[in-house]
């Protein structure tokens, strides 16, 4: 098997590189969804990483044992039950969050990214290899996910991880909490990048 | 058909990691299930005032310092030999019974619903109804946890069902249905139809 990119490689490219938002256009669905606000947006991150940390470590300990034709049918049930403890526990400590979330976290399940890494990484490379990569791509989709909620957050309500950083005379933008704010917010932020990577080379 | 090329055989990691899964999360439902319970019993005490008395009015006890006493209740309703259970919450303000907090559910669009439904205490109108737990589709059928929703059911006699209408609601048993969530309303409508009409034989007696 050819050797593909070493553990140092994969954390730095999931970071900016690759980054799962911005690079290769996956997950979006919660990145849209829950970016109205920056607690929601790291608490959606970091079941994220969660999920994808113990899905890619799983997966590259059994990689030797995978069936080319039954391989998705595994990373499906690897997903969904790291999914589903990461639900419990939020729906048991973070209660409120978990309302705010809804359906965003059992959503997860069908995440690109997280499919997308057990397939090109995990199911190829080793443990620690997949962790690293795991743990850059996390890194990368909290960058995203964060950079994003910040824009709708101080615009929309002033306010930032619910404390106020704008004068009150600051005339909330509400569009920017509402669906039609993320597209916006997210459409600008990955012109900016192109149009900045184009220029660079 | 040769013994290694059998689908069964050529399956024993996916069985073998269903197994292992399932009882990792049979393990984390046991863990966690009550502390998931005792968080919506507490969502449930504090949403009763609201629910009994209206927000507004809610809002006054609870500036004057004065509280509801809450009280718990399990009512067994006998539907055509089939026993059904509902969690009843009774709300004395002074010692006074000033309305009761049923917890109904039933199936929604998408998964199943649960309502908490305030009435007075001859359950003769809704005083009030919250939505605790629904999976409904985002943006249309979760529609129906907003305020402006569900406060539809505000204030209505219970005397005769409540009915879903799409060409704008003309009698208070009439509720408008969410555009494009026929079913999600259709489906709350149904459940407090349908647990008012099992309780409230039971409750205005008491």
């Amino acid at each position: 098997m050819a050797q593909g990119p070493t553990a140092a490689e994969r954390f730095i490219q999931g970071i900016l590189p690759e980054n799962p938002v911005y690079r290769q256009l996956l997950g979006l669905c919660p990145t849209l969804a829950v970016t109205n606000s920056m607690q929601a947006a790291i608490t959606m991150a970091g079941a994220v990483m969660f999920v994808l940390f113990c899905a890619n470590v799983v997966i590259s300990l059994i990689r030797n044992l995978l069936k080319p034709h039954l391989r998705i049918v595994i990373f499906t049930l690897t997903i969904a039950t790291f999914v589903t403890i990461a639900d419990r526990v939020l729906a048991a400590y973070m209660y409120q969050m978990s309302k705010t979330l809804g359906p965003y976290i059992p959503l997860i399940i069908v995440n690109c990214i997280i499919i997308g890494r057990c397939e090109i990484c995990a199911s190829r490379q080793s443990v620690v290899t997949a962790g690293a990569d795991a743990i850059g791509q996390s890194i990368g989709f909290a960058l995203a996910l964060s950079s994003i909620a910040a824009v709708r957050e101080i615009l929309g309500t002033g306010m930032f991880f619910g404390l106020r950083v704008l004068p009150t005379a600051w005339p909330d933008w509400v569009i920017m909490v509402l669906p039609p704010g993320a597209f916006l917010t997210f459409g600008l932020l990955l012109g900016a990048i192109n149009w900045y990577s184009a220029r660079k080379s | 058909m040769s013994f290694k090329q059998n689908n069964i055989v050529q399956a024993w990691l996916v069985l073998l990691l269903a197994l292992c899964f399932g009882s990792a999360l049979a393990a984390v439902h046991v863990t966690l299930a009550p502390t998931i319970e005792n968080n919506k019993i507490s969502e449930t005490k504090e949403k009763v005032p609201e629910l009994v008395l209206g927000v507004e009015q809610a809002q006054t006890i609870a500036q004057k310092g004065t509280k509801l006493d809450i009280v718990g209740h399990q009512i067994e309703v006998d539907k055509a030999g089939q026993k059904t259970f509902y969690s009843v919450y009774e709300a004395l303000l002074e010692g006074k019974k000033s309305g009761w907090v049923i917890k109904a559910s039933g199936q929604g669009y998408a998964d199943k619903i649960e309502l908490l439904l305030g009435v007075d205490p001859k359950v003769e109108k809704v005083t009030g109804l919250f939505v605790l737990d629904q999976k409904e589709t985002p943006g249309l059928g979760n529609k129906v946890i907003e305020p402006k929703w569900r406060g539809q059911f505000t204030q209505k006699p219970t005397d005769k069902a409540f009915a879903v209408t799409k060409k704008g609601a003309s009698t208070p048993y009439e509720i408008d249905a969410v555009t494009g969530a026929t079913i999600s309303s259709r489906s709350v409508t149904q459940i407090v139809n349908v647990a008012i009409n099992d309780l409230r034989p039971v409750l205005s007696k008491q």
